[in-house]
């Protein structure tokens, strides 16, 4: 069987990686709405799995895999948290804008 | 460097990786920029969808399928659920200070180009890639893996879903008034 | 060899399992079966000491238990080990059959006390440490044992803690001690950096076998060592907490501070008798301390009023003589005295305890006087005991002292007068105390009077046991046949003693000794018996007698000296260097805060900012770690 990587190339797999990932960390920055931060964060994830498969088939292994299902799992798990979080805080301030949450203040 | 391929002599992989990866990093940027929070959330479903579209080009069948459900499925449900919920739209969208859109600007283009310079300065790959023609990723070997060297933390992801479930139940439950 | 670490182990733990016995559960289990267990503990050390020395005997051999190791810094090796030789063996004897006769006495001697279990788990807590500062096989477990058994005197001292007085004489001995245990401290200190050990038998070989020895170092450890015994064993200048140690309770001041604690000092000499055998000049300071010790402790305890005062003072002058016949190096007779003396004083001290429980806590003799009738035992046992410390012939203190002053007389001939002097002082005052108390008529309230009875049996069966012991006790030593010279012959490097013949100076001085006991007596019957003089009361008290009577003053000096101008030095640093200090410390603590109060500013809370913060220090670590090199 031809390996994919042979017409595509690994490192395109890298490049793109990196700009998913780096696009997650600016959605992070730039909106304040902390639904669209969590999204950004699900990119960042996304960012690494995709590399973690781009290896897999690299390496010819199939523990790159194996670990991208840990990380749905672990993704999963935080967004379900994380949303009902955000809708607990939604209930007590009227907004979800990361700017009201200052209680880490000194 | 990037290598770009020529369109004209392309193979129907390239092709087909090039208009993947276009609408990835296009999607993906949509919803950031996009106003509404719905908006938002589709254009993470097709960003999403496109990734599985990845997966399936590597070959890796069982990973897109889970991907697709537990993504595009599951998560994505879950915020337009919350979306909808909170009953968000354009309204609230919150006001955004200059200095905090060029500090977003300026740390993005930083991070872009410090991993970009390490990946140019790093060893570059010398000749062609494996194939061993094992099969490696069948459902029926990850499957074997999943269940053989990772049988303890496969379990362990079990009881922390099991824990953020009821994690979950318990935050958003209303509070009784004292 | 399994065995004999056992016995060790029983022999030590024993005492320290009745203290914790009696210190967690001795309230609940009440008064008699926590006297009673403490007593069996140190019972049961005893019939194992028995066990030792009888194997001792057989055997001649030492006894030696190594249970680990426990220091190991470079050369410097440190077991903690036991060593059970002639003279442990020996010393654990007393401390041990004494040790039980004290408890049992005790039961009945302290029953009415609240805080009895407390009394049984410290005396417990003593005769632990006790044996371990006897059986260490190294300094450093001796001193353990020397820390210990300090602490137990503090705090038995200070048993009536309700009074201030007590605690401050409590205070003063541990105060007193901790001079003393410096100077013990730096003699362990430069013996262990000549020869980087503190074993003793390491220590003897490594001395016997060294070729060019720095002398004069040794005789500065030996001088360190000795401050130390002075310290424990109440010697000038360090002796004036052992008279105000008399505010303990009666039985510790028999078993503490006349029996066992305070001749540590003598057994850590004759422990290290070869260490002080190379020191000549250091010797001579001992002898020569010991004899003005003797005699001016022998001076104050002419003229005091307070029973147990007089037998304190009489006990430092007997550590005197004991530390006379040291500076002689003749161990194997201040070893015979410890013995001798630890019988009488023992039955003197219980014997003062037996006349105050009888009169409800009066400890003036003045007060006193016709107990013969009412307490016949209490009088005949003290009455042995007083002739026996006279050196009145045939018992034990006869033989001891003799031989002290023997060989006082054969090395200078000033010493041996001035500790003759205050062995016919000792008679003296010791019988000026049994007319004061026992004749004529009472002196006391009619109330007192009325109340006069003998002591119960558990009081007075250890008086006649010691009686006994103090008749009986100098067989050990007879003059020319000495058993306790050829048990202990192992122990020293010298041909003890040279073989005394028994000529006829020797006989001499054995009667001008006698003499001069009996003279002692004769005039204390003439002016306490005959002319029936009652010691005036304090107010009236004029001229020397005055002197002698508040201790020539030495509390007064010494709080003028040292109290003083410490106090002085104190109030100089709190004033000064304490303010100056503090407000360095503080200024530092208000800087600090300054710059966290400022510091805090840059804590926005703002999400978006810690995050951009985040993103810059990931990409300056990332740009670091790969882009760097």
């Amino acid at each position: 069987m031809d390996n994919i990587l042979n017409q595509i190339g690994i490192e395109n797999y890298i490049f793109l990686s990196v700009v998913l990932f780096c696009i997650g960390i600016f959605g992070v920055l730039y909106r304040r709405n902390a639904i669209i931060v969590f999204m950004s964060i699900e990119i960042m994830l996304n960012a690494v799995n995709l590399l973690f498969v781009a290896f897999s088939t690299y390496h010819q292994d199939a523990q790159g895999q194996v670990f991208v299902f840990f990380s749905m799992a672990v993704a999963a798990a935080e967004v379900a948290v994380g949303l009902a979080i955000l809708v607990s805080i939604f209930r007590n301030l009227g907004s979800i804008s990361i700017d009201n949450l200052k209680n880490l203040k000194g | 460097m990037i290598h770009i391929p020529d369109l004209a002599h392309a193979t129907t992989v390239q092709v087909i990786f090039c208009f993947l990866a276009f609408i990835t990093i296009a999607t993906a940027f949509m919803t950031i920029f996009s106003r509404n929070p719905i908006h938002s959330a589709i254009y993470l479903v097709i960003c999403f969808f496109s990734i599985a579209g990845h997966y399936l080009l590597l070959n890796a069948q069982f990973l897109a399928i889970v991907h697709i459900i537990v993504y595009s499925g599951a998560i994505m449900i879950l915020f337009l659920f919350t979306i909808m919920l909170m009953n968000l739209n354009e309204r609230h969208q919150v006001h955004r200070p200059r200095i905090t859109r060029l500090g977003a600007i300026v740390s993005f283009c930083l991070i872009l180009i410090v991993l970009i310079a390490i990946f140019i300065n790093s060893k570059p790959i010398v000749g062609g890639y494996d194939s061993t023609g094992e099969d490696f990723q069948s459902i029926k070997v990850l499957g074997k893996i999943l269940l053989n060297e990772y049988m303890v933390p496969f379990e362990f992801a079990s009881i922390l879903l099991l824990v953020a479930m009821i994690g979950t139940v318990l935050l958003s439950k209303k509070e009784k008034l004292k | 060899m399994e065995m004999d670490t056992n016995l060790a182990l029983l022999l030590v733990l024993t005492p320290f399992l009745g203290f914790l016995i009696n210190v967690f559960f001795g309230k609940s289990l009440g008064k008699t079966v926590s006297g009673t267990i403490g007593t069996l503990a140190v019972a049961i050390s005893f019939i194992v000491t028995l066990l030792l020395f009888n194997q001792i005997t057989t055997t001649g051999k030492a006894i030696e238990v190594t249970l680990f190791d426990w220091i190991q810094i470079s050369n410097l090796k440190i077991n903690l080990g036991f060593l059970l030789d002639q003279l442990s063996v020996l010393w654990l004897l007393f401390v041990t059959g004494i040790g039980s006769l004290i408890h049992l006495y005790s039961i009945s001697y302290m029953h009415d006390d609240e805080n009895l279990h407390k009394f049984f788990s410290y005396l417990n807590l003593f005769v632990f440490f006790m044996i371990t500062l006897v059986i260490g096989s190294n300094l450093l477990v001796l001193f353990i044992g020397w820390e210990g058994v300090g602490l137990c005197s503090y705090l038995l001292i200070g048993f009536w803690h309700k009074n201030q007085d007590y605690n401050d004489a409590a205070k003063k001995a541990f105060i007193m001690n901790r001079i003393g245990d410096l100077g013990l401290l730096i003699g362990m200190f430069i013996i262990g950096s000549m020869f980087s050990t503190l074993d003793y038998a390491t220590l003897k070989t490594a001395i016997a076998g060294a070729s060019n020895l720095n002398l004069p170092l040794l005789s500065l450890a030996a001088l360190c060592l000795f401050i130390g015994a002075c310290g424990k064993s109440a010697q000038i200048p360090l002796y004036t907490w052992l008279p105000d140690a008399m505010a303990g309770p009666t039985p510790v001041s028999a078993l503490i501070h006349a029996a066992t604690m305070v001749t540590a000092g003598i057994f850590m000499v004759t422990r290290l008798n070869f260490v002080f055998d190379l020191a000549p000049d250091v010797q001579t300071v001992i002898a020569v301390i010991g004899a003005i010790t003797s005699l001016v402790a022998a001076t104050i305890g002419l003229v005091q009023n307070d029973i147990k005062k007089v037998l304190a003072y009489s006990t430092v002058s007997q550590l005197g003589l004991m530390f006379l016949a040291l500076g002689f190096g003749a161990y194997e007779v201040a070893v015979f005295h410890v013995i001798t003396h630890a019988f009488f004083k023992a039955c003197l001290f219980l014997g003062s305890g037996s006349v105050i429980h009888g009169l409800h806590g009066e400890q003036d003799m003045r007060k006193m006087g016709g107990l013969r009738k009412a307490m016949p035992i209490t009088f005949w046992t003290m009455l042995i005991s007083s002739l026996a410390i006279s050196g009145v012939p045939f018992f034990s203190g006869f033989f001891s002292k003799d031989e002290i002053l023997l060989t006082a007389f054969h090395h200078s001939i000033p010493l041996y007068v001035v500790g003759s002097v205050a062995s016919i002082m000792t008679a003296f005052y010791m019988f000026r105390l049994m007319f004061l108390t026992f004749f004529k008529e009472f002196r006391g309230t009619e109330e007192q009077k009325h109340h006069l009875h003998e002591s119960g049996a558990l009081i007075t069966f250890p008086l006649m046991i010691l009686a006994i012991l103090a008749t009986f006790g100098g067989l050990i030593s007879l003059p020319g046949n000495s058993w306790l010279n050829e048990y202990l012959a192992p122990l020293f490097t010298k041909v003890a003693g040279e073989e005394q013949h028994l000529g006829t100076t020797e006989y001499t001085l054995m009667g001008v000794a006698v003499l001069g006991g009996l003279l002692g007596i004769l005039i204390a019957y003439i002016k306490y018996f005959k002319q029936n003089n009652v010691p005036e009361s304090d107010e009236n008290i004029t001229g020397l007698t005055k002197v002698l009577y508040n201790k020539y003053y030495v509390d007064e000096i010494y709080d003028a000296i040292f109290v003083r101008s410490v106090n002085g030095l104190s109030v100089f640093f709190r004033d000064y260097i304490e303010t100056g200090l503090s407000t360095l410390v503080f200024g530092l603590g208000k800087i600090t805060d300054e710059l966290a109060f400022q510091g805090k500013k840059i804590q926005t809370g703002s999400i978006g900012l810690y995050l951009f913060v985040f993103v810059l220090g990931l990409c300056a670590i990332v740009s670091y770690i790969f882009l760097a090199q």
